[in-house]
């Protein structure tokens, strides 16, 4: 898929008269690992859902830097809490590619490729909804990047995840960035913005605060909110 | 007093007795007619069961897509279409005979087609009873999937077409509720049937319009055998459903 950028020019999102996103501007690039941090209710998840497309914005326009309908082809979605189908592990990974009306053929090979970098093989016929935590957000993941998206969109991947399933999904997640898949997540977990993000997005009270490269924002920090959210501090 | 007061005391138990008497003549009769594979109960058993699982599939094709799309849809008529798919579950089904025998007589806007008094006729009246019924069931269990899967098929970007096929799919457990509920009413429904299909021995005689003749022939015995195998069929078409679809296998699903 040809990478896409994207730019919000006074994005805003309303709802019941109370503004809970922006307005905001905003560029992103065709390349990177964005992390969206901030505290609860900054609108990460709203921000997320707006470059998505999945959220109706009040006011201001999204352009994608190719038409709407195929730049929403070209993405992917991981929900915070991951939705199952109730349908095999099997069936929940071919379900984005029988959408498209795939063949079964290469589907099954996408399914068994997929599966084995989730650590997924061995409980391929097992229905998804049992599945444990750690498992259903790799399955969430490998079932939004089987369609090999443009622009990778997470929303707390690692929320409630232990270390050693926290540790698999970031390989994932690098491995799907170095094969030239753009990622735009949100966190809680500092040291993972740290370990994977190349740019940061800080968000506070629905505003863009900062943005900046990470290493410039996680070391040098232009604003004083941003700098006591680094170190720990309750911002809000 | 007294006397006459004894004298329907008496009866009374007579009454009572000759009852109990009836419900052993008829499970007598009833296992009679099964043992001896009786002509006239298998065809008018097979009509039943003809007509009904017919009056299903149709209702179903119907429903399942209606009530699906109902939960996904918003219109703006949307809450009053639900509130009178409810209400509709409630039609006495003797006026639906009426009205599908008045467009289906002769003098009727469908009464070139003949199909009055037929097994058709029945399917037609059953269908209109039991559509309601399997479409807001449908749409109460298609409302809670789909507010699980909402996000997720949004992102996907899934057509309507898509959403409504994988939300039946997935919800295929609960739809068999609907539909088995929808075949009850069906099977054990009379009023509607009687007037459309007459009630013509070796044409239009199902089990349930049987046993009212029975009844107003006084051949209660007959009567409470054919109910017996009423019963158990109803019994044994849910049995086999179940067991073919492995409801009771997966837990939650």
């Amino acid at each position: 898929m040809p990478p896409l950028s994207v730019s919000l020019r006074n994005v805003s999102v309303k709802r019941r008269g109370k503004t809970i996103l922006g307005p905001i501007d905003m560029d992103l690039g065709e390349a990177g690992f964005t992390v969206v941090l901030g505290p609860n209710g900054a609108g990460k998840t709203t921000l997320l859902k707006v470059l998505h497309g999945v959220e109706r914005v009040s006011g201001g326009t999204v352009q994608w830097s190719r038409p709407a309908d195929q730049a929403q082809q070209a993405q992917a979605y991981v929900f915070q809490r991951p939705i199952m189908l109730r349908r095999s592990v099997r069936n929940n990974l071919a379900y984005p590619l029988q959408l498209l009306g795939t063949p079964k053929v290469p589907i099954a090979q996408q399914v068994a490729i997929w599966a084995g970098r989730v650590g997924l093989a061995d409980v391929l016929d097992q229905p998804a909804p049992r599945l444990s935590g750690g498992e259903k957000q790799k399955l969430a993941l490998a079932r939004a990047l089987i369609r090999q998206p443009s622009v990778l969109f997470l929303d707390e991947p690692c929320a409630n995840l232990d270390g050693r399933s926290t540790r698999e999904i970031e390989a994932v997640l690098r491995a799907a960035h170095h094969s030239g898949t753009r990622i735009i997540m949100t966190t809680h977990d500092l040291g993972q913005a740290r370990r994977l993000g190349s740019d940061v997005v800080f968000l506070l009270n629905g505003g863009l605060h900062e943005q900046g490269a990470a290493a410039q924002v996680f070391d040098a920090p232009a604003k004083a909110e941003t700098r006591a959210f680094l170190d720990g501090d309750i911002v809000d | 007093m007294r006397l006459s007061g004894s004298t329907i005391d008496v009866d009374g138990a007579r009454g009572q007795f000759s009852e109990m008497n009836d419900i052993w003549a008829g499970m007598l009769a009833a296992f009679q007619l099964i043992w001896s594979l009786d002509a006239d109960l298998v065809e008018i058993t097979l009509r039943s069961l003809q007509v009904s699982l017919s009056a299903l599939v149709i209702a179903s094709a119907i429903a399942l897509p209606l009530g699906t799309w109902l939960a996904i849809r918003r219109f703006r008529f949307r809450r009053a279409t639900i509130a009178t798919l409810n209400a509709l579950m409630g039609l006495p089904p003797v006026v639906v005979g009426l009205i599908v025998y008045l467009l289906l007589s002769r003098s009727g806007p469908f009464g070139v087609l003949g199909l009055l008094f037929t097994p058709a006729a029945m399917i037609i009246a059953q269908v209109i009873i039991i559509t309601p019924l399997i479409a807001s069931i449908t749409h109460q269990a298609m409302r809670e999937l789909w507010a699980e899967y909402h996000d997720l098929l949004i992102s996907l970007n899934t057509t309507q077409r898509q959403r409504i096929a994988t939300l039946i799919w997935d919800g295929r457990r609960a739809l068999l509720t609907g539909a088995l509920a929808g075949f009850g009413r069906a099977i054990g429904e009379v009023g509607a049937i009687m007037i459309v299909g007459g009630n013509i021995d070796h044409a239009t005689r199902v089990l349930t319009t049987a046993i009212a003749l029975e009844t107003g022939k006084g051949d209660f015995a007959l009567a409470l055998g054919l109910g017996f195998i009423l019963i158990a069929l109803a019994l044994m078409v849910n049995f086999a459903i179940h067991t073919l679809s492995r409801t009771e296998r997966h837990g939650t699903w």
